[in-house]
């Protein structure tokens, strides 16, 4: 055998177990999934019904609220939370802020906490008795508790909150590390030439940062789609269906009603079909305003 | 300019105050009774060790943390020899066969957990029945589909192109086989890497909440999360105990975070480099 050959096996070999190991926990259960989409029946007693399941998507009012509330999500919380961790980094890069590294882990600190735990203490803290209508009664900003987790409309405020607060410092620093490489002498000769703050800020940092952007954008993206531990131990899905998202609602049909394997099969194909959507929307949209 | 200043430290410090206070209310909370607790105690009580007590006695953390504790270190021990392998693999024996291999795994990115959790369970459902030991509510079932990721690849494919090769050769020169020359010189130099992996992986495990909840049913076998999740849903909450709780499973992820600030960002930005 030729050297060239061998070390071309020896490759292979040293990749084997990674290829193999995806090949069967990711690829095959997607091909599974199709197989199963096309299904229908209760627990294992299925039977074909070609795209029969892909047809209810459009009738079936639980699936249009749980991405009606997913969407919400998405369009609310991602840009919220992109525009505050840009502020803050750019805060943060500033020369003769004091104090830098305090504010910094401070900020960073809720990415430590797991998605279950911050979950929980959200739920404590924004129950109808909690600690914060206690403190808005007391600051008399309100006369009557917010029912921040069994009102239908506060529920999803509650829950954009919490994601916001979990995640706004995790992607404040990839915009940190990001701006340490911009050059301070581009600044500085804007700040000649008497741009404003706001100016600097739309026409230098949002450009020279837009790979990063696009890069938090998509998974920021992703990770809204998927929300599943926040829904599941802050509001449950409730009040009603009212936070439910598309992964609880493929839990709840597989898992918590009669399981439909069938048709929820069919729902986390919707999943991956929007991911791929927006994917490619961002990186057009990204694209374009070059 | 005075006014700009005050703007920006009131900004930052409103950020900050918002980001730890959950955290203060929680440490302090583990310290009081849960009666203080709903009644919105912001001072540090001294019921803590009553609190423990309870959560020793009622409920079984030592159990939950053990649980935890050796599913995540198996499978971290597991994905990064099994990711670093490839890194390496991908990155040395670099080919185009191999090039689009690589793209194709990268793909697994864009699927999400959801996505996968209907198959994956009726695969160790049926496992189940053949193989039992790894089949539902078993330590193996959690760990087996979260040994191999394509970012744990990805990230040390990355690190492995800072690594000179020059040091391969000399292995070779001095008789090491290729395994040989990964395991007693990759390895060792790329301690760094292998720290900021082993922290990502020791997290995201640590904290899995969805397929464990799928696949672990007796309560003998629960892991952390699952009890903080089970005791968040009680009906008559000790909150005093619960907090507790939290503490408890808060505490070495936030350990690993300050003893090692600089891998835990490092590995974190790893993945855009």
């Amino acid at each position: 055998m030729s050297i060239q050959m061998r070390t071309r096996i020896t490759g292979w070999c040293f990749v084997a177990a990674a290829v193999a190991l995806i090949c069967l926990f990711y690829f095959y259960p997607m091909v599974q999934a199709f197989n199963l989409s096309l299904k229908s029946g209760v627990g294992t007693n299925l039977h074909d019904v070609g795209f029969e399941n892909y047809r209810r998507l459009f009738i079936d009012t639980n699936f249009i609220t749980a991405v009606t509330n997913t969407f919400v999500y998405l369009i609310v919380q991602v840009p919220v939370m992109i525009l505050l961790a840009l502020i803050l980094s750019v805060m943060l890069n500033d020369d003769k802020l004091r104090l830098k590294g305090l504010f910094r882990t401070a900020i960073f600190l809720p990415c430590v906490t797991s998605l279950v735990a911050y979950s929980v203490i959200f739920k404590y803290m924004f129950a109808t008795d909690g600690i914060v209508n206690l403190f808005l009664l007391n600051l008399n900003l309100i006369a009557e508790p917010i029912g921040w987790i069994t009102d239908s409309f506060w529920a999803k405020v509650t829950i954009i909150m919490a994601i916001t607060w979990r995640w706004t410092g995790y992607n404040m620093i990839f915009y940190l590390s990001a701006l340490q490489n911009i050059d301070r002498e581009i600044y500085e000769a804007a700040t000649i030439d008497g741009a404003s703050a706001i100016r600097k800020f739309t026409k230098i940092t949002v450009p020279l940062l837009k790979p990063i952007i696009l890069f938090t954008s998509i998974t920021s993206t992703i990770g809204t789609l998927q929300l599943f531990d926040e829904v599941m131990n802050i509001t449950r899905g409730g009040p009603g269906n009212a936070t439910m998202t598309i992964s609880q609602y493929i839990y709840n049909l597989s898992f918590r009603y009669t399981p439909d394997f069938g048709y929820a099969a069919t729902v986390s194909y919707a999943i991956v079909v929007l991911i791929v959507f927006f994917s490619i929307l961002q990186f057009k949209a990204a694209g374009d305003r070059r | 300019m005075i006014a700009k200043r005050v703007f920006m430290y009131l900004f930052l410090g409103v950020a900050a105050f918002v980001s730890i206070f959950p955290f203060l209310w929680m440490v302090v909370s583990s310290t009081n009774p849960s009666v203080e607790v709903t009644k919105g105690r912001l001072l540090p009580g001294t019921h803590l060790f009553e609190n423990l007590l309870n959560l020793v006695q009622q409920i079984d953390i030592v159990r939950a943390l053990a649980n935890s504790l050796a599913i995540a270190l198996v499978t971290t021990g597991l994905a990064l020899l099994v990711g670093s392998l490839a890194g390496y693999g991908f990155e040395i024996y670099r080919s185009r066969a191999k090039d689009v291999v690589f793209n194709i795994l990268l793909l697994s990115m864009m699927i999400p957990f959801a996505a996968l959790m209907v198959p994956l369970y009726r695969m160790f459902a049926w496992l189940s029945v053949k193989a039992p030991v790894i089949g539902i509510d078993t330590k193996a079932a959690v760990i087996l589909p979260t040994i191999a990721t394509a970012f744990l690849i990805f990230f040390f494919r990355q690190n492995t192109k800072m690594f000179e090769r020059e040091l391969i050769e000399a292995g070779r020169i001095d008789g090491l086989g290729e395994l040989g020359i990964f395991l007693r010189i990759y390895v060792p130099t790329m301690r760094t890497t292998y720290a900021a992996a082993a922290i990502i992986t020791f997290m995201s495990s640590w904290n899995n909440y969805m397929w464990p909840l799928i696949v672990l049913q007796s309560d003998a076998k629960k892991t952390i999360p699952l009890l903080i999740s089970n005791l968040g849903s009680s009906y008559s909450p000790d909150y005093g105990m619960i907090m507790t709780a939290i503490v408890i499973a808060t505490l070495p992820t936030a350990l690993v975070f300050f003893l090692m600030q600089k891998h835990f960002v490092a590995g974190m930005l790893g993945s855009v480099k």
